[in-house]
């Protein structure tokens, strides 16, 4: 037994409201810079849906993650070693700019540079690639909320697999979020397809992490990855993917899309595993005991055998202790309602979710029953083959049990739960019928319904012994660092080359970027990489110069919206709202004015 | 050729009638050039392994990628090999392993030319491609373009020498493994034979020109991803653990003095 520990997330899927709040805050914290226009290290996907990027789910066709050759041995799906090797120079399975889309930005400088005339300027969208106008036809989320549906939703690669036994009906249609990070995953197909070796797992919380300075740009980790979350930066020519915030987890923090999401349906926590079944686990011949195979990898922290091995292996204290209160292992061992994502890759995801039991109860309430009722709810999970079986593709590799299982003790949850909150005494018979005690469904509940900040999130902060190396916790300042990074702009050897990006402490970095962000943004001008507005980039503080037309009284360039030199001409020429200043019942500006004033 | 009495190269210089203007093409600037090259691998190793890649755009175009880039890198690379064969060994060793010169020509010709073919047709596609895919044009730095200019003209040489020089024979018969293959094998002896090249034909003269300033630019260049050719991925375990090291990424070294408290070592065994 080799005690591993692992940093895992669980996420509830039915309390996702698909506002991209956790990919937005990621992006501002991660991939906002040139290169990395196009990557979302945490992405929301309407499911059914194509993903991003799109169809990443048809492995026939991406070749990602792990197979069995035919003596049953473990082997890449892409091919081996040596195939791997011979493929370097141009990666045959790769997903082109297409399959993500084209990142763009607006010219949004026309709308206040050009000059007066009859029809509105409009900005135009222009490519971030190649700077030249284009026609916006896909993006990250292009369809969202079932947006194109049927064309679009067709073409998703789960929904292919289900419809052939049972026939779609879009009148019936159901739908839910998935938001999706790095799985951080015990097997991890990334790392194996790096012919490098720069992709690593962390042998402390097992967060993969790619190391920039030894990663050559062979891209051959984009192909190997089964969820297509390592990104090829197209500017420093480097991998990139979802560092799980490592700065944050060390001192104790959760992700930033965590730390973000409206729904506060992410779980962070420790789990512990052996290391030496991982192998065996991955290579269990029938998919559908896959699931099996991986928990049986995990070790049961409060199992005293466990917690001396775990010591041994110099796991501290304080790790065991958070491994025991862990929300993850909670969810996955004790209430055994958290499943992994595709675990049929072979990769042994440690992201989990918990799934929506929503497309269930929504149709059930539209029949006018009552969606709170144990019986309607669980005659409803059986019959409704759809959402189960689509359930079953995506967690189970298309073993209803566990999917049923699980809707079953969320179904019962809810009904149990109703009494309790009308103030009758809770049915012991209902957590009875899936299998649980009346204590374990209040336990459950109360990490799935109240979810309070402390309980979601059980992070050990890295050793005391290393405390003094952790940026965050440094004694220095953690500015006092000599010539500070080099962001934006080309180094002698192309995109970001050179000292300034060595070794960057990475709060530094994101001071410096926030700190340019904020001072020398200027109009939008794709033809100048670093003269750049996009919104994205904005924190809201202080005004990026040109995004707003000169004033009045400064001598401004360009026909902007300048006064007239007719003096008979107002003073002021800014549209104002129609409602004026004043508050009106919904706030200010809400009242339309009566008095005729001009806008 | 006073001077050059005392000079450690004299030797060389006096054996037969070579000019300054020889011992500087073919000696001073071969050292200055090698000099370059090694200093500056390390140089950029340890100033810039940020930006040690291939630089990839394949996420830009893969169409012609897909054609370009495996034609001229396998053809390169076998015309690499064929000058390790062509500089690097002597002509008594092929002789001695039994491969009559004639054979020898006729392999190095006909191999020599399919690489060097698959290499140029491979090498004009990516310029082509490189200067017509906008995004990948925009993603082109001063450097790779001197860089490419270089290439294609070493390339251009060398294809020249190979066609006129071997298969033609245009101008008469050289035979370089006589020549241009003692006088390279002499720089890294330390047996200088800035003679040899000076009677070698102009097209050979100006691919080992060209090939030596290639090598010079070579550091500064996207080139630097040739030493990176991950052959250790044969053998080494799929996945790769890494403990959290004082040097990972968003971290740092303690300042000099301010070093955690650290345990000593535990001591174990009986002494
Ligand atoms: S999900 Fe993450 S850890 Fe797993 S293979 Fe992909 S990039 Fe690697
Ligand atoms: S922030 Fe939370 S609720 Fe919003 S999309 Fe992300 S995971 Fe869903």
């Amino acid at each position: 037994m080799r005690v591993m520990a692992q940093m895992a997330m669980v996420m509830n899927l039915d309390k996702c409201i698909g506002c991209h709040t956790c990919s937005v805050t990621c992006k501002q914290a991660w991939t906002n810079r040139t290169g990395t226009e196009y990557v979302w290290f945490n992405n929301v996907e309407t499911r059914p849906g194509q993903g991003y990027p799109r169809t990443y789910e048809d492995q026939e066709r991406w070749e990602g993650g792990w197979t069995l050759n035919r003596r049953g041995r473990l082997q890449l799906k892409a091919g081996g070693r040596l195939k791997n090797l011979l493929t370097i120079f141009a990666s045959p399975k790769q997903p082109s700019i297409d399959e993500y889309y084209e990142p763009w930005t607006y010219d949004y400088e026309r709308l206040t540079s050009a000059p007066l005339q009859e029809h509105t300027p409009v900005a135009r969208p222009k490519s971030l690639l190649s700077g030249q106008d284009m026609a916006v036809r896909w993006s990250a989320n292009w369809d969202d909320d079932l947006g194109g549906a049927p064309a679009l939703t067709q073409a998703d690669p789960v929904l292919q697999k289900v419809s052939d036994k049972v026939k779609l009906e879009f009148e019936q249609t159901f739908m839910f979020y998935l938001p999706r990070i790095c799985e951080h995953c015990l097997n991890p197909s990334c790392a194996a397809s790096c012919p490098s070796g720069a992709i690593y797992k962390r042998s402390e919380d097992g967060i993969v992490l790619v190391d920039q300075d030894r990663c050559r740009g062979w891209r051959k980790c984009v192909t190997g990855c089964p969820y297509k979350k390592v990104y090829f930066n197209h500017r420093t020519g480097k991998a990139e993917k979802c560092t799980f915030c490592f700065p944050r987890i060390e001192v104790g923090l959760p992700t930033v899309c965590s730390e973000t999401c409206v729904g506060r349906l992410r779980y962070i926590g420790l789990v512990l595993y052996d290391a030496d079944r991982v192998l065996a686990a991955a290579s269990e011949p029938d998919e559908t005991k896959l699931l099996a195979a991986q928990r049986s990898v995990f070790l049961d922290p409060d199992d005293p055998e466990v917690q001396r091995a775990a010591e041994a292996s110099g796991i501290p204290r304080d790790w065991v202790d958070a491994a025991r209160r862990s929300p993850v292992w909670a969810l996955i061992h004790r209430y055994e309602v958290a499943l992994p994502l595709h675990p049929e890759y072979r990769t042994l995801p440690m992201v989990w979710y918990i799934p929506p039991l929503s497309p269930v109860v929504d149709v059930v309430r539209e029949t006018g029953e009552d969606a709170e009722d144990r019986g309607n709810l669980f005659a409803a999970i059986e019959a409704l083959r759809i959402p189960v079986e689509y359930l079953a593709e995506l967690f189970t590799a298309g073993d209803v049990a566990p999917v049923t299982a699980v809707l079953r003790r969320l179904a019962a949850m809810r009904s149990y739960m109703r009494d309790i909150s009308m103030g009758r005494d809770g049915d012991p018979s209902i957590p009875a019928a899936v299998g649980m005690s009346a204590a374990e469904m209040e336990g459950m509940y109360r990490l799935l319904a109240l979810a309070k900040y402390d309980e979601r999130y059980v992070i050990p902060t890295a050793h005391a012994e290393q405390a003094h190396s952790l940026e965050e916790l440094a004694t220095e300042c953690a500015l006092d660092y000599e010539g500070g990074p080099g962001m934006g702009g080309s180094g002698p050897f192309g995109e970001g080359s050179g000292r300034g990006f060595h070794n960057d402490p990475i709060a530094v970095e994101n001071f410096h970027m926030l700190a340019q962000r904020q001072t020398t943004d200027t109009v939008a001008d794709p033809a100048t990489r670093k003269a750049r507005v996009n919104l994205l980039n904005w924190d809201g503080k202080g005004v990026p110069p040109g995004l707003f037309p000169p004033r009045a009284d400064e001598p401004g360039e360009g026909p902007g919206l300048r006064e007239p030199d007719d003096a008979a001409a107002p003073a002021v020429v800014q549209p104002r709202p129609v409602g004026g200043a004043e508050a009106g019942p919904a706030g200010a500006g809400t009242e339309p004015r009566r008095d005729g004033g001009t806008p | 050729m006073t001077t050059l009495a005392t000079h450690p190269f004299a030797a060389a210089a006096a054996a037969a009638e070579v000019t300054t203007a020889d011992v500087v093409l073919w000696v001073v600037l071969p050292y200055l050039f090698l000099t370059v090259f090694v200093l500056g691998h390390v140089w950029r190793y340890r100033y810039d392994k940020f930006g040690w890649t291939t630089r990839s755009s394949q996420l830009y175009e893969r169409r012609l990628l897909r054609w370009a880039s495996p034609l001229f890198h396998f053809g390169i690379l076998f015309v690499f090999l064929g000058h390790v064969l062509g500089l690097g060994i002597p002509k008594s060793w092929t002789r001695a392993l039994g491969v009559s010169d004639g054979l020898y020509h006729l392999m190095a010709i006909t191999i020599g030319t399919v690489a060097g073919v698959s290499t140029v047709v491979g090498l004009a596609l990516l310029i082509y491609r490189r200067r017509t895919v906008g995004p990948v044009f925009r993603a082109t730095t001063r450097m790779d373009k001197l860089m490419y200019l270089v290439l294609a003209v070493v390339i251009a040489l060398g294809m020249w020498n190979t066609i006129a020089g071997s298969i033609l024979n245009l101008g008469g018969h050289y035979d370089y493994r006589e020549g241009v293959s003692v006088w390279f094998r002499g720089i890294f002896r330390f047996d200088l034979h800035p003679e040899l090249m000076a009677d070698a034909p102009l097209g050979f003269q100006l691919h080992g020109m060209a090939a030596m300033f290639l090598f010079a630019l070579w550091p500064f260049t996207r080139l630097v991803h040739v030493f990176s050719v991950p052959l250790g991925y044969l053998w080494r375990p799929y996945v790769v653990y890494r403990a959290k090291a004082r040097t990972t990424p968003g971290t740092r070294p303690p300042r000099r003095g301010w070093e955690g408290v650290q345990r000593p070592k535990e001591h174990v065994g009986p002494f």
